[in-house]
């Protein structure tokens, strides 16, 4: 059992988890730039929300390995590719988080915020975005932690990541190689989710969190 | 060697598929009903009681979605090498289904927990009054109008059960990620492109008719939202 650590002394270990997080951070920063506007730009039309969160509900469904693999006749193997589709698998809950959590902040807020004579680009930046923040940072939490998982699954189109190390260890039948490398990988995700859980409280204004705990949440 | 073979060919082989429907694309999808449709009967079997008792017993509740909750946030090429390395589980489709059984957990849980907690106190204090006993309260009342809570999140967890099935033919336990797999190890375009889609279309109709199911459901819902 021993030997199962001596996985994170190879040569490669750091190499690997490099591009395991490069490629995690990578999709999750572009996710956030395409889905974000996008969620701003249909937040005051219903049908636009509607649609938004219908494409994300339908993204959501497409399993990750098919992505990865409909990647491979297109752009053919290695880390862009890898990129692209786990771009493609990061989208989905950050659009429908954000398009629902904008939403939903209540009528009457809104109505009251404009009545103080703000303009619509303040009530965006001091009214709904604040409201809205908890939720939207909950669903770039989902979308790291999948996108984290999934990056495994890189090395199945030649895009390196963690994921070699449990091929290799397959290949080579090799006990320690695969449950060292699968232990990374699975201390890489709970590390993304414990981080993840404490940015989002970080970004839940004081205002809320006094709201929640009355709440009983 | 790689590249070589990934330009000399076109992107879909139809003789290929018509070739192989019968004896390699239609067993694939049936084993990947079959390896969903078992982990998520097996899922409920746990989740319904487990369920039903912590939704009461408030203070085992944050503990099992601590654990479950775990057990979800393991990727699962890193399950799959841990099952398949402990002797009394192997390859094959059997650690396939611990898995899949191990990461519907959470969301099936939680919704069973969240249903019952949907009905209005309100509604129970009149099953009391009408002399309705506790079991009676929680099967002809609790539980019915917690359903559609519970068909939604039936719906999350086969829908991700779908998805994760098509990894655990790397560890040999069938299904359409198979054709994926085989696909890629050949260099064989045709191959992935079948297993990808496929794999999208069962994920895609099995969430539109649960959703439909969801919906069906609830009908002050659909008469409210339209």
């Amino acid at each position: 059992m021993g030997d199962v650590f001596q996985v994170f002394l190879r040569d490669d270990f750091l190499i690997l988890l490099r591009q395991h997080v490069v490629l995690s951070v990578a999709a999750v920063v572009i996710a956030v730039a395409v889905a974000v506007p996008v969620a701003l730009a249909v937040r005051n039309t219903r049908v636009g929300a509607v649609i938004a969160i219908n494409i994300g509900n339908l993204g959501r469904a497409i399993p990750s390995l098919a992505l990865l693999a409909i990647a491979l006749p297109f752009l053919g193997f290695g880390f862009r590719p890898a990129l692209v589709a786990l771009t493609l698998t990061a989208i989905p809950p950050i659009l429908i988080n954000a398009s629902t959590a904008l939403r939903q902040v209540d009528r009457q807020v809104l109505d009251a915020a404009r009545g103080m004579g703000l303009s619509e680009g303040q009530i965006l930046s001091r009214v709904q975005l604040p409201i809205a923040a908890p939720v939207i940072f909950a669903g770039i939490r989902t979308s790291a932690v999948q996108v984290v998982a999934n990056a495994t699954l890189a090395t199945f189109i030649g895009g390196g990541a963690l994921g070699e190390l449990i091929v290799l260890g397959f290949q080579s039948a090799n006990l320690s190689i695969q449950i060292g490398g699968a232990l990374a990988v699975a201390a890489l995700a709970i590390t993304t989710e414990v981080l993840f859980g404490f940015i989002e409280r970080t970004f839940t204004p004081k205002g809320l969190q006094i709201a929640q705990k009355r709440r009983g949440k | 060697m790689r590249s070589l073979a990934l330009q000399a060919q076109p992107l879909i082989d139809w003789a290929w598929i018509s070739a192989n429907l019968s004896d390699e694309i239609w067993p694939a999808v049936v084993g990947h009903v079959f390896l969903c449709s078992i982990s998520i009967g097996i899922a409920l079997v746990i989740s319904l009681p487990v369920g039903i008792f912590v939704a009461r017993y408030r203070r085992l509740y944050p503990p099992v979605v601590f654990f479950t909750g775990f057990l979800f946030s393991i990727p699962s090429l890193a399950f799959f090498a841990i099952l398949v390395a402990i002797p009394a589980i192997g390859i094959g489709f059997r650690a396939v289904i611990i898995a899949l059984v191990a990461y519907s957990l959470l969301v099936l849980i939680r919704n069973v927990v969240t249903g019952i907690d949907s009905v209005p106190p309100e509604t129970i204090d009149a099953a009391k009054g009408m002399g309705l006993t506790p079991s009676q309260i929680l099967f002809r009342v609790e539980l019915p109008l917690a359903l559609p809570v519970i068909v939604a999140g039936i719906r999350i967890a086969v829908v991700t059960v779908i998805g994760i099935a098509t990894i655990g033919a790397y560890i040999d336990g069938g299904g359409i990620g198979e054709l994926i797999f085989n696909g890629i190890s050949r260099g064989f375009f045709t191959q992935v492109i079948v297993g990808a889609v496929l794999a999208t279309a069962l994920a895609v109709i099995a969430d539109l008719l649960l959703l439909a199911m969801e919906r069906y459901l609830r009908p002050w819902a659909r008469a409210g939202r339209a």
